[in-house]
This record gives structure tokens, C-alpha cells and sequence, in this order.
């Protein structure tokens, strides 16, 4: 009998996606804060911060609460047609939910950086809101950014208590590496699980080489960034 | 060319109140930090929002408190440029240029870069980041860029005040050549009395939020119209006054009697600059005191005299009078006997209103 690869693939087929879901929403949370000036910032930004305190399974809860089939999100899916619980989509919002904190912290932490008076100096140019966010805003911020999108994606691909609760252990279809591991060591299939283990451990390591040699990269261009 | 402003704007500590028109003369905004100097200039780029008020702009109103108008700062064709210059960190000198210009044609912008660049005396550094220039470099590209979008009005916001005495000089004089070739408005904050002098024509004295005097600067500098006016302008000798008869009246401060040949019904202070001071010849009578020195204050060319009139100082700081001399002068009269006879002559005073 062949060894199942499909964990893996779905793992980081999961990571990829959600990655790319936080990577976009993280940073429009993140520019959206930096202008925001009501009552509501505190509790805004409480709430964004949440999945980063809360324990995977009670942030897995409250998205069972939202898209099972009686929740206020799920009850709409279902009438189209579409079940978000135990399906491939769940292992995306359940990752992608956890990791939002990690790029949504560091893009608003790398926004605030910036100097106030050169985007002023663009609005006063008579540069749209959008292109000063494209040109400038976001090249001054890229490194923040960029570190944020790797601990996003390490935060993805190590999810389990949420991914359990709403995606649940299908194998091919839900089933990532963290949750193969837990069944293949809770069922008494250590070797299983040790390959398992190993290819995790590989994985977190490359991403940490990434994050070394991206901050050694982006030490070159310390000047280049820092403004005057 | 014209710009008019009224402007009210709580700020933390007093209120900022401003009304005046400005032409094609450079207006100068002189004041002490935090004056609410720089905040007339962000109100007018739409920066920042005033509480009440109306800004026009050659007859194109940018902000309206009654009509509701406020038009971001993207449509107010307004050039600004900032104390510490906020360049693109980013981009190269003529992208920082160039930046602005995304809607003409590329031939258009490049000969446009290419202009600015060399009316800023930029050439060999268009493709260099803003962190590999000097400052007086880094701020040309400031000026070339709010120049390039062809701005109705200039604004200045301390543009020298980050750059060395000598280079500071250097780049006022540059300014001054480069703006006479621009057609529109300008303003200039500073708090650096010799700058303002020297580039603006027309000046506006500022002190917490108040308009202490707007008009030309030699009126400014010879006749302050109140106490704080002639303080922020870098007066060092002012007296109140009491009326002794007709023409003559006893500056208090100075204790000295002096006359004039008309003294002005509601006279309260009188003023003097430092340098006007002369010692008197033996046939002046009037106007003439006696006074020693009591401490100096030395320049590398020249010298302040801290003078006490009459009676002997009992403490140091107890002087009446400021007086600037060169070091020949100040040579000169120390081997002087003393009680030195100075003589204060009465064109150079200037009377303020109680």
C-alpha cells in the first residue's frame, strides 16, 4: 500500500490560498485602521487581534456558530447550494482566520512607520488616494509587509484546532498534515506519523531560512528605505 | 494671482485667527515655533481642516465653512514643501520630479523633469535615491517637485531650517532667483528674521494664532505696531512711556528723558533698534544720557553693549539700554572715560499704542 501524499498537498495547497486571503484582507484591515479615527478603533482592533489569543478551537466554535448550517453565513450558502463545513473551503477559513492577526499587526505596525508628511506630499501633488497607496504607501511598508506574509503562511500551515473543528479528518479532501498526524498517532501508527512529523519540521525550517534571508536582503536596503 | 484666507482653528493653548490677501509679492509668515505659522500653511494645502472660514484661491474657493466646501488636496493645485522635505524614499530624483505628472504624455513629462532639473541646478543626479543627497540637494528636489505640477500657490514651511548657516545662505539666495521666474503665490514660514527680510516682500508677524502686523517688511522693521510685533522682529530696546510736556516724555525703562518732534496722542512704549545708538558729540545737548557699561555680549563682528543709564548697576543684569557696535566702535570706546554720553536720536524711535 502506497503512502497517502494527499496531506501534503492539501496542506499546502490550504497555506497558499489562505495566505493569499490574509495577505490581501490583513493589509486593507491594516490601511483602513491607520485612518480610521472613531470610537469604535479600540474594539476594532481588539477584534482583529482576537484569533491571536484565543485558542484555536474556541476562534473553530465560533466559525462553526457562523457557517454551520443554522449560522447566519451558512444558512445563505445553503441556500445557493454550497456547504461550507467539512469541505476543502473550511480548511481556507479556518487557517486563514488564525493568520489574520500575524499580517494585519505587521502591515499596520509597518504603515504607521511612514512617514505622515510624504504622503501628505503626494495628496498635495495631486496623486489619487489609491496610486499614493500603490506607489508609495506599499514599497515604504514592504518589509513589515513581507515578514508578515511569512508568519502568516507559518501560522497557516501549522493550524489544526480550528481546522478540526469546521474541515473535521477527510482524508483527501480536509485532512492536512497536523490533523494526519494527530489521527495517525492517536490510532497507534507512529511511523506514519514520524513522516509526517519530519516533513512539518522541513517545512517550518525552509520558512525560517526564508525569514533570516529575507531580513539579511532587506538589511542591504536599510538605506533605501529609511527615508532621509 | 491671489490668495485669500480667513482661518479659524482651535489649537491646543489658544485659537489661530488669520485673515489676509496675498499677491504676487512673497508673503512671509515670522513668528516663534508653534505661532501656528505651519498650521496656516496646512490649512490652505487642506491638510488640515479649519473649525470656520474661507480660502480662495484665484477666485476658486478650496474651503467654505458656510457653503460646506472643502476640497481635498488633490484638487487644490497647491505646491508645499515641507520642513524636512518628505521626498519619495523610494524613488529617484526624477521620478520624485516626474510623479505628479502620470496624465501628460511621457515625451511632455521628461521635458518638464528635464526643465525643473535644470532650473534647480539638479544635473547628474537624476537617477539617485533622496538618501544618497546632501540636504540643500534633497531640498531643490523638494522644490523642483511642488514646481513641477505647476502650483497656483507656493508654500514654504521652513524650507532652510534643517541645512547649515552657510548652505542656508547660499539656498536663499538660490530661492530667491528661481521664484522670480514663478507666476504664482507665494508664502514662506520661517522664524529666521534675516531670511524673512531677505526673501519676502510683504511679512505677517505672528504670535500665538494672533496677526500682530501684516504689511511691507521695511514698514514692519522700522515702525512694529505693538510690543509683541517689535519683540518677534528682533527689537531689543522698548520703554514705556510716561508724558512729561508737550513733545518730551520720560522712557521709563531706559531712565532717560527724551524729546521728539511730535509725540503721539496714545504713545505707550517707544522703541529702538540696537545699532542706533551713537555716541554723542560735544555739541549735542539734546536727546544725550550718560551711562556706563555693565556686561557685553561678543560676536565674531560685532558687539553687544549692555548699557546702565546714570546711577552705578547694582546687579549685572540691571541694564537699561542694548547696544550693537562693531568691534572697531567697541575698541574705541573703551578707552572712552567713562560716564560715556550716548546719543539717541529721535528719528530712529518708533512709538507703539497702549
Amino acid at each position: 500500500m502506497g503512502f497517502d501524499m494527499s496531506p501534503l498537498r492539501i496542506s499546502l495547497e490550504t497555506a497558499f490560498t489562505s495566505t493569499a486571503v490574509t495577505f490581501v484582507l490583513g493589509i486593507l484591515a491594516a490601511n483602513w485602521m491607520k485612518e480610521y479615527r472613531g470610537r469604535m478603533k479600540s474594539l476594532l482592533d481588539g477584534i482583529f487581534n482576537l484569533p491571536l489569543v484565543l485558542p484555536p478551537t474556541v476562534v473553530g466554535f465560533f466559525l462553526l456558530l457562523l457557517f454551520g448550517r443554522n449560522g447566519p453565513v451558512g444558512k445563505i450558502l445553503f441556500n445557493i447550494g454550497i456547504t461550507v463545513i467539512f469541505s476543502w473551503p473550511a480548511t481556507v477559513i479556518a487557517a486563514s482566520v488564525v493568520s489574520f492577526p500575524m499580517m494585519y499587526r505587521s502591515a499596520r505596525g509597518a504603515f504607521e512607520q511612514i512617514d505622515l508628511n510624504i504622503i501628505n506630499a503626494a495628496r498635495t501633488l495631486g496623486v489619487p488616494e489609491w496610486k499614493i497607496f500603490l506607489k508609495v504607501v506599499l514599497p515604504l511598508a514592504w518589509p513589515g509587509v513581507a515578514a508578515g506574509t511569512v508568519l502568516a503562511f507559518a501560522r497557516a500551515i501549522g493550524e489544526f484546532g480550528a481546522t478540526l473543528m469546521i474541515a473535521g479528518n477527510i482524508p483527501g479532501r480536509t485532512q492536512t498534515i497536523p490533523v494526519a498526524i494527530y489521527f495517525a498517532a492517536a490510532g497507534g501508527d507512529m511511523d506514519k506519523a514520524l513522516v509526517w512529523v519530519i516533513l512539518i519540521i522541513l517545512i517550518s525550517f525552509t520558512v525560517i531560512f526564508l525569514m533570516n534571508f529575507w531580513s539579511e536582503v532587506q538589511h542591504k536596503f536599510i538605506p533605501y528605505y529609511r527615508g532621509r | 494671482m491671489e490668495l485669500a484666507a480667513d482661518i479659524e482653528k482651535k489649537l491646543p493653548g489658544f485659537t489661530l485667527r488669520v485673515n489676509f490677501e496675498t499677491g504676487k509679492h512673497i508673503l512671509g509668515l515670522l513668528g516663534a515655533s508653534g505661532s501656528g505659522k505651519s498650521m496656516i500653511l496646512r490649512c490652505i494645502a487642506g491638510l488640515e481642516t479649519p473649525g470656520r472660514g474661507r480660502i480662495v484661491l484665484n477666485g476658486r474657493v478650496l474651503f467654505d465653512s458656510e457653503r460646506g466646501i472643502n476640497l481635498p488636496s488633490q484638487k487644490r493645485k497647491v505646491g508645499l514643501v515641507f520642513q524636512n522635505y518628505a521626498l519619495f524614499p523610494n524613488m529617484t530624483v526624477a521620478q520624485n520630479i516626474g510623479f505628479a505628472l502620470k496624465n501628460v504624455q511621457k515625451s511632455e513629462r521628461l521635458s518638464i523633469i528635464d526643465e525643473k532639473i535644470y532650473m534647480m541646478h539638479l544635473e547628474g543626479l537624476e537617477d539617485r535615491y533622496p538618501y544618497q543627497l546632501s540636504g540643500g540637494q534633497q531640498q531643490r528636489v523638494a522644490l523642483a517637485r511642488a514646481l513641477a505640477i505647476e502650483p497656483e500657490v507656493l508654500l514654504l514651511d521652513e524650507p532652510f531650517s534643517a541645512l547649515d548657516e552657510h548652505l542656508r545662505e547660499h539656498m536663499a539666495g538660490q530661492l530667491i532667483v528661481s521664484l522670480e521666474e514663478y507666476r504664482g503665490v507665494t508664502l514662506f514660514v520661517t522664524h529666521n528674521i534675516e531670511e524673512a527680510y531677505r526673501i519676502c516682500q510683504n511679512l505677517m508677524i505672528l504670535s500665538y494664532g494672533k496677526v500682530e502686523a501684516c504689511a511691507d517688511k521695511e514698514e514692519i522693521f522700522k515702525r512694529p505696531p505693538t510690543l509683541t510685533a517689535a519683540q518677534i522682529t528682533g527689537c531689543k530696546n522698548i520703554s514705556r512711556i510716561k508724558r512729561v510736556s508737550g513733545n518730551m516724555f520720560e522712557a521709563v525703562d531706559w531712565g532717560c528723558r527724551l524729546t521728539v518732534d511730535s509725540l503721539p496722542d496714545n504713545a505707550a512704549y517707544v522703541g529702538m533698534r540696537a545699532h542706533y545708538i551713537a555716541a554723542a558729540n560735544e555739541n549735542e545737548q539734546e536727546n544725550v544720557c550718560y551711562c556706563r557699561p555693565v556686561m557685553t555680549s561678543e560676536a565674531p563682528f560685532r558687539v553687544t553693549v549692555y548699557l546702565s543709564v546714570e546711577t552705578p548697576p547694582s546687579k549685572a543684569e540691571n541694564y537699561n539700554l542694548q547696544w550693537e557696535i562693531t568691534w572697531e566702535e567697541w575698541l574705541h570706546m573703551q578707552a572712552t572715560p567713562l560716564p560715556w554720553r550716548i546719543f539717541i536720536n529721535p528719528c530712529h524711535l518708533f512709538f507703539i499704542r497702549g
